[in-house]
């Protein structure tokens, strides 16, 4: 991959995560989120993931930041004011946070020689054939576990957002739920 | 040219930023938003670390930390909407129920 | 090993298991005391209780004849289980029978059976008939094991065992305040002996070990007591002489037996004259290698005796209490057969120490008889004539008196000359001389308490009068059998000048050793015309005196002046160890509640309270409840791990 795409690409995803930190307004942080795991989808795609790139898009972009935005505008949320509400707070979690970049980053670099690639991918690495090859041979137990995940999660949600005592809210709470459960497949 | 290591440190830098994220700002829908982009930041290290290694493993994983993080996304969404309900209110500080 | 080997083929051990269940009877005994006594009434306890000790005296007898019809030295062991071991220090639960613990147990069993059944009457109107027979039973156990154990250790097991009973039967009737602290007096005064038992056991051990020796029995002690160094084997036979002066009652730690007479009459007789307090007898004569390899020890031992006969004995003459006078009867004559321990004379010892517990519970169970018709009268001012109600009683009574009073024919007379004649033999003139003063002394108080009990007018209570009765024939058919081993108890042991051989000394020889007098039989006949003289001349004094009644008091207390009154008092020995060492200790025990316990224990105590009270206080800040803290804390974590796990690679890359 070339230094000319990485690092214009690298900067908009840093630029977008930051947005979804600092905006004031929740419904401007959900864009900024779905613009920073555009930029991600895309370095997949680089990756030769190719599969990964396209769930990232469908299942993040798509559905799960729709939930957000969905439950943000159904609170009618107002902006508040950021950072500036708790300030020794902001302070202290930026140092910290600061101090965990530099030292996972050191601690990533040192761990791979910068370059280096040590295999030759096949060509047909990162294809939907390949990975549902492996998803529904090695991993297939797991993947099965993972549809009762989902089950269970539509079925706390339904009983978590539904109002005490009343069907009402069904229609409207169940639908993430119901995303959701779409959602990877 | 961009290695492994390039893509390891970004993943490093989003993390962090998401980690931050979750620690500073009151409203719980962006600390949530924060968290899903502490996933994300695992989910290109796993890819990269798949395409250096030449292994399907990691982006299976990816799969599995998506199918999670949606589930993950149902239920909390749920717990918030359920939260405001009660209280009105969506600032962590003010749910500060976990106390002695 | 060798010494082992060595005592082994000397003493031709009979390994048998029946031995065990001579403790084992009285204690299953107790077990159903506790469990069924009360439901079951009073006739099956007093079965039951009897029976269990009537078990022990026929097994014992079966022993006492296998070594009696055995060559000399023979023992008989019964090796029940290992039952500690630790480092080098190993003891058995391992009973042993052999010529000197033979006597004992039958002595114990023996007496304590007739006292047992005397108990069925004399208790048959208390309510905790069932608890009586349950210590009565238990005492008999531990006296049983002390007497029966090979080893210290398991010796000190029964040693506690009947320091407990005895603690338990003086406060029998814990209502009354008085007797319940009578027990606890016992029962400190005891500890204060069995301190320096076990701390004679621990010095012992300490210097076997050094010549290889891990265990603790009686026949390792003795076989190896003079290859002990010097300071060990004293300071060894001291201190437990210190534990045999607690429970034999000698000075200084003999108060606490005139004051045991709390308890109900037939312990008096069995706990506090016949058996208990000869564990101390018992127990030097046991390891008498061990004070014959420190000469010295005997001479305390000899000393303390001949002081305490003699203390005890002028005390006696003015008490008034019945039991009182019998009581400190019995520390003095426990002092002669420490004299006699003391002057070498094993034998004599064990010898006095049977004939002893016939007449002493021959005299405590004629008392409690007397106690019983007068309706728990004590008070021998206030009796008188009784002989023409109780006529069993009186008999055997006086047969008593006579025993003790060293009148010749009965038993009393055999052995408390055997220990004279070997005070003299021995060189210690003095030690003679304050046995033979004694001895009159004796003679004197025992003719007074006869005299005014049995002898004269009425003193008391009309009604008391003529509610007198003589007692059931539970209660006088051991004083006739008690009676009657006192008359002949002695016959065993007749000196080799009047004829006899005395078997008594010949059978205890391979236990304790031969006590040779080596004296000619003029100075024999002459030593015993003597102590026959004194003892003879105190029953005249006593009878001529006291033939007018109690006010023979006053004549003597005129003739002895303000020392009279010093001996009712018992000298105030209370009152001095009161003053001396127990209101100090109590002063010094207040001090240190004040100063340590109060300001430093508790300050210590609340002081860790308030500062994890304080920690806690600090730190539940930390626990806000908001849980963008608790992530800042675990972000903060993974931060240090991943620098630690960066330096350290770091570290190994330049390593």
């Amino acid at each position: 991959m070339s230094p000319l795409v990485f690092y214009p690409l690298a900067f908009v995803c840093i630029a977008s995560a930051m947005g979804v930190v600092l905006s004031k307004n929740p419904v401007r942080s959900a864009l900024c989120l779905v613009s920073a795991l555009f930029c991600l989808a895309i370095f997949y795609v680089f990756l030769q993931a190719h599969l990964v790139a396209a769930l990232q898009i469908i299942v993040y972009a798509g559905a799960v930041m729709v939930l957000f935005l969905f439950v943000i505008t159904l609170l009618n949320l107002e902006s508040d004011r950021g950072l500036g509400e708790r300030p020794a707070l902001s302070g202290i979690g930026f140092c910290a946070g600061a101090f965990v970049a530099a030292s996972l980053v050191a601690a990533l670099s040192s761990a791979v020689a910068p370059g280096s690639r040590g295999v030759v991918l096949p060509q047909t690495f990162g294809t939907t054939k390949v990975l549902a090859r492996q998803l529904f041979g090695d991993y297939l137990v797991a993947f099965e576990l993972t549809s009762v995940l989902l089950l269970v999660a539509v079925v706390g949600a339904v009983v978590l957002a539904k109002r005490d005592g009343s069907y009402e809210g069904d229609e409207q709470d169940a639908a993430p739920a119901r995303q959701s459960e779409e959602a990877p497949h | 040219m961009i290695g492994t290591a390039h893509f390891l440190a970004l993943s490093a830098v989003l993390f962090s930023i998401g980690a931050v994220g979750a620690v500073v700002r009151r409203n719980v829908i962006i600390i949530f938003m924060s968290i899903e982009l502490m996933l994300n930041a695992a989910n290109l290290a796993f890819v990269a670390g798949s395409n250096s290694l030449g292994s399907m493993n990691g982006q299976s994983i990816v799969f599995f930390v998506m199918t999670v993080a949606a589930a993950e996304a149902a239920v909390g969404l749920a717990v918030i909407l359920a939260l405001f309900r009660n209280r009105q209110t969506v600032a962590a500080d003010e749910i500060a129920l976990l106390k002695w | 090993m060798h010494a082992a080997a060595t005592e082994a083929t000397a003493s031709l051990p009979i390994a048998v298991t029946y031995l065990r269940y001579i403790p084992l009877a009285p204690l299953v005994g107790v077990l159903f005391h506790i469990a069924l006594g009360y439901r079951l009434g009073r006739r099956a306890v007093g079965l039951v209780g009897c029976a269990a000790v009537a078990v022990s005296f026929a097994l014992a007898t079966k022993a006492f004849l296998t070594v009696a019809g055995s060559p000399a030295g023979t023992v008989v062991t019964d090796n029940v289980y290992q039952w500690l071991s630790s480092g080098e220090f190993s003891a058995n639960v391992a009973f042993t029978v052999d010529a000197l613990s033979s006597v004992m147990i039958m002595v114990v069993t023996g007496v304590g059976f007739l006292i047992h059944l005397y108990s069925v009457g004399y208790m048959a109107h208390d309510e905790d008939y069932a608890r009586f027979f349950a210590y009565l039973n238990l005492f008999t156990a531990a006296m049983l094991v002390l007497v029966l154990g090979d080893n210290l250790p398991l010796m000190f097991v029964g040693w506690e065992g009947v320091g407990l009973c005895s603690y338990l039967l003086i406060g029998f009737w814990y209502t009354d305040p008085e007797k319940a602290s009578a027990g606890k007096k016992a029962f400190l005064v005891n500890r204060i002996g069995d301190a320096g038992f076990v701390l004679g056991a621990f010095t012992i051990f300490w210097a076997l070990v050094d010549l290889g020796q891990g265990s603790l029995t009686f026949a390792t002690i003795n076989a190896r007591a003079a290859e002990l160094p010097a300071w060990a084997s004293l300071a060894g036979a001291l201190l437990l002489f210190v534990g045999a002066t607690g429970k034999s009652a000698q000075i200084p730690l003999y108060v606490w037996l005139p004051d045991a007479m709390a308890g109900p009459t037939p312990v008096s007789a069995l706990i506090h004259a016949a058996t208990m307090v000869t564990a101390g007898i018992y127990m030097v004569a046991r390891l008498h290698g061990l004070f014959e390899a420190a000469p010295f020890s005997l001479q305390v031992v000899g000393t303390v005796g001949a002081a305490t006969a003699l203390l005890a004995a002028t005390i006696g003459i003015a008490q008034t209490d019945i039991k009182k006078v019998l009581a400190y009867s019995t520390v003095s004559q426990l002092g002669y057969m420490f004299l006699a321990l003391g002057v070498g004379a094993f034998g004599a010892g064990i010898f006095h120490l049977m004939t002893h517990a016939f007449f002493k519970a021959l005299l405590f169970l004629g008392a409690g008889s007397v106690i019983h018709g007068l309706h728990e009268e004590q008070d021998i001012r206030r009796m008188g004539g009784v002989s023409q109600k109780m006529p069993i009683t009186h008999a055997t009574f006086a047969l008593g008196v006579l025993a003790i009073a060293g009148v010749p024919g009965l038993s009393g007379f055999f052995s408390k000359d055997e220990i004279l004649a070997s005070a003299y033999a021995s060189g210690h003139t003095w030690l003679w001389g304050c046995g033979v003063f004694g001895a009159s002394i004796t003679a004197f108080y025992m003719t007074r308490l006869y005299v005014l009990t049995f002898r004269g007018e009425f003193r008391g209570d009309h009604h008391e009068w003529e509610h007198a009765h003589e007692s059931p024939a539970t209660m006088t058919l051991p004083l006739i059998v008690l009676a009657a081993l006192a008359v002949v108890g002695g016959y065993v042991g007749v000196p080799a000048v009047l004829g006899g051989g005395n078997h008594f000394a010949e059978y205890l020889a391979p236990s304790v050793g031969h006590h040779q007098l080596g004296l000619d039989a003029g100075t024999e006949l002459m030593l015993m015309g003597i102590s026959v003289g004194a003892a003879l001349a105190g029953i005249g004094l006593a009878w001529t005196m006291y033939s007018r009644g109690p006010k023979a008091d006053r004549t003597l207390a005129n003739a002895l002046r303000g020392l009279y009154w010093q001996m009712r008092a018992a000298y105030n020995i209370d009152a001095v160890y009161d003053a001396l060492v127990v209101q100090p200790l109590m002063r010094a025990s207040y001090a240190l509640w004040r100063s340590v316990d109060m300001q430093f224990i508790d300050g210590v105590a609340n002081g860790t309270a308030t500062a994890i009270n304080s920690i806690g206080e600090g730190s539940r800040r930390w626990a806000t409840g908001n849980v963008q803290h608790y992530m800042l804390t675990v972000l903060a974590g993974v931060a240090a791990l991943v620098l630690a796990l960066t330096l350290g690679a770091l570290i190994g890359v330049a390593g």
